[in-house]
């Protein structure tokens, strides 16, 4: 006999996107969350939203990529809008996540003004759904989110990130230009769940959080992360609303500065193919994240992400 | 854990006066307080002294309902007064209650099943109040095996293991705390445990802490409902504590916020 949980909580969902009759410019918006079950468990509640993949794309061509991912992107790496529109037209994204990374005062330095006009452009540029996130230098994003919120009013973002150190200004602006915002923890569902409630304090409602639980890859932590989002989703399908926000996890920023999705054959004859390997790693990484209860996934690699699109269709088709 | 506010009671003089005046803003005033204390749900009680308890039950929870939503929970023993209280019911409802008799669980049964409602069942008979764990779970397994009969879902009945005072009946605690644990194994899927907190310290000094340690403790033994005083503040801040104890909720610095705000 299957016996079937009874669950009492719900994820919140979360939208992101804003079409014109909404406010915005986007041709689609995307919902994520909204789960009444675990990951995929269609008989013990219902499956709101398909988990959903961000092509990964940044503000300066990208630093330390290895050969294998910088491939199949060739010359558009270059010319950040030119990357958005080949993610958009030749790999069919349904949704973007930029990183702000040339604003980082160790790439760059692009003032927020810089910033603020390149994503105005992006906008112009392609109609899915926008993730921003910024460079991870806490006074730097705390100069150019605001002023990347103001230029995107109204198109209901996703923005970047918030943790317990460093929220009120990012929260602020998330409020004023009506975007979402994530909210980043090391690690630690107590830090997750004590982040979420400052934020709505704030006055940012939880339907407007998207968690950034800090994940490893496969062979780096990988089942730490799993641990924690699972936790976190029991939690929040008993009844525990400050953890009940959907997932979002960095799938390719983690994956491709593993050894293992990086060193050639030639060092390491017994690895087999790096031309498969950090694919392979990427899919792995992504497929376990999937089955811990993640809504969106940041990745990189078109084949990874064909892959894991794919295998997103077929559980959801087992519903 | 599940909180009913057991403040509309016409036994407080608050309340006896304002349901002989019909002052409906003295009532309002204490199901919203109760309510942003953290209660889930409102008891509801004319008090011994009313003397129309079958107008004054339906007076009282139309009252209410003008301020709230949340699950009522129709206190009287006598069936007569709770069936007129189902009839204006509009929230979600909690019958309070029967006893393990024959005559009160054939009526008060059927009239769950009508109503949707959750039942609350004293471990209780006319032959008087049980003396020791046995006689409880034998009390218990009656109501059990009536609602069953009777195909009233186990897992809406509450057990109440009848809490006596500490001051009259100490060598009782223990077997009280462990059958709310023995509660969950008379049947599958299993009944859920309620307690009436306050008569633990019914006529004792240190009300409070009394009160406050012995939910504490009914938690640790199972215990999924009680009837209290959701205005005492360090009451519901132990039972949250308890639960986080237990991992029914995980931890963060703002905890008892959360609880409080979200729940």
């Amino acid at each position: 006999m299957t016996v079937l949980e009874k669950w009492t909580g719900k994820v919140n969902t979360v939208t992101i996107g804003a079409t014109k009759a909404q406010g915005g410019g986007r041709s689609s918006v995307i919902k994520v969350g909204g789960e009444e079950s675990l990951p995929f468990l269609f008989q013990e509640g219902a499956i709101a939203n398909k988990p959903v993949i961000a092509y990964e794309i940044w503000d300066i061509a990208p630093v330390d990529w290895p050969r294998e991912l910088i491939e199949p992107y060739g010359d558009v790496l270059n010319d950040s809008l030119e990357w958005a529109q080949k993610c958009v037209r030749e790999y069919k994204a349904e949704m973007l996540c930029v990183r702000l990374q040339g604003a980082h005062p160790d790439f760059g330095n692009k003032s927020a003004e810089e910033e603020a006009e390149f994503i105005s452009r992006l906008l112009k540029t392609v109609e899915v759904p926008l993730i921003i996130v910024g460079s991870q230098d806490d006074d730097k994003d705390n100069l150019v989110l605001p002023a990347c919120c103001e230029v995107s009013r109204g198109e209901r973002c996703l923005i970047g990130s918030a943790s317990t150190d460093n929220y009120k200004t990012l929260a602020v602006s998330a409020l004023a230009d009506g975007h979402n915002i994530i909210a980043e923890s090391p690690i630690d569902i107590n830090i997750a769940k004590q982040l979420n409630i400052l934020i709505s304090d704030m006055g940012l409602g939880l339907d407007r959080i998207v968690m950034n639980p800090t994940i490893g890859a496969l062979g780096y932590g990988l089942e730490y992360a799993y641990s924690i989002m699972e936790r976190g989703r029991l939690a929040a399908l008993s009844g525990d609303k400050a953890v009940a926000s959907p997932f979002i996890c960095f799938v390719a920023q983690e994956t491709w500065k593993t050894k293992e999705a990086r060193v050639t054959q030639q060092e390491f004859p017994s690895w087999g193919s790096e031309s498969e390997r950090g694919i392979i790693w990427e899919i792995v990484t992504a497929t376990a994240l999937l089955q811990a209860g993640a809504d969106i996934l940041v990745m990189r690699h078109p084949k990874a992400i064909e892959k894991i699109d794919k295998y997103i269709d077929e559980l959801m088709d087992s519903g | 854990m599940f909180i009913i506010g057991e403040l509309i009671n016409g036994m407080y003089a608050n309340i006896g006066r304002a349901i002989r005046e019909k002052n409906k803003d003295e009532i309002k005033r204490c199901a919203v307080a109760q309510i942003s204390a953290g209660a889930d749900a409102l008891d509801v009680n004319c008090g011994p002294d009313s003397r129309n308890p079958i107008s004054d039950i339906q007076w009282l929870i139309q009252v209410i309902q003008e301020v709230t939503d949340k699950p009522l929970c129709i206190d009287s023993s006598k069936p007569q007064v709770i069936k007129s209280g189902l009839e204006v019911i509009k929230n979600k409802v909690i019958i309070n209650s029967t006893t393990a008799d024959l005559e009160k669980l054939d009526i008060l049964v059927p009239l769950a099943k009508k109503y949707n409602a959750k039942l609350i069942g004293l471990t209780i008979s006319a032959k008087g109040i049980p003396q020791n764990k046995d006689q409880r779970l034998e009390l218990a397994a009656t109501i059990v095996a009536s609602c069953s009969e009777q195909g009233f879902p186990i897992e809406d009945l509450y057990l109440d293991p009848i809490v006596l005072p500490v001051n009259v009946a100490q060598a009782q605690m223990r077997d009280i705390l462990e059958v709310i644990n023995e509660f969950k194994i008379i049947s599958e899927p299993s009944p859920k445990s309620i307690v009436g907190l306050s008569n633990v310290s019914q006529g004792a000094c240190n009300r409070s802490l009394i009160n406050r340690t012995f939910l504490t403790m009914a938690i640790a033994f199972g215990l999924d409902a009680a009837i209290l005083d959701p205005l005492d503040k360090d009451l519901l801040d132990a039972s949250i504590t308890a639960e986080l104890i237990l991992n029914k909720q995980i931890y963060c610095g703002s905890y008892l916020e959360a609880y409080r705000k979200l729940l």
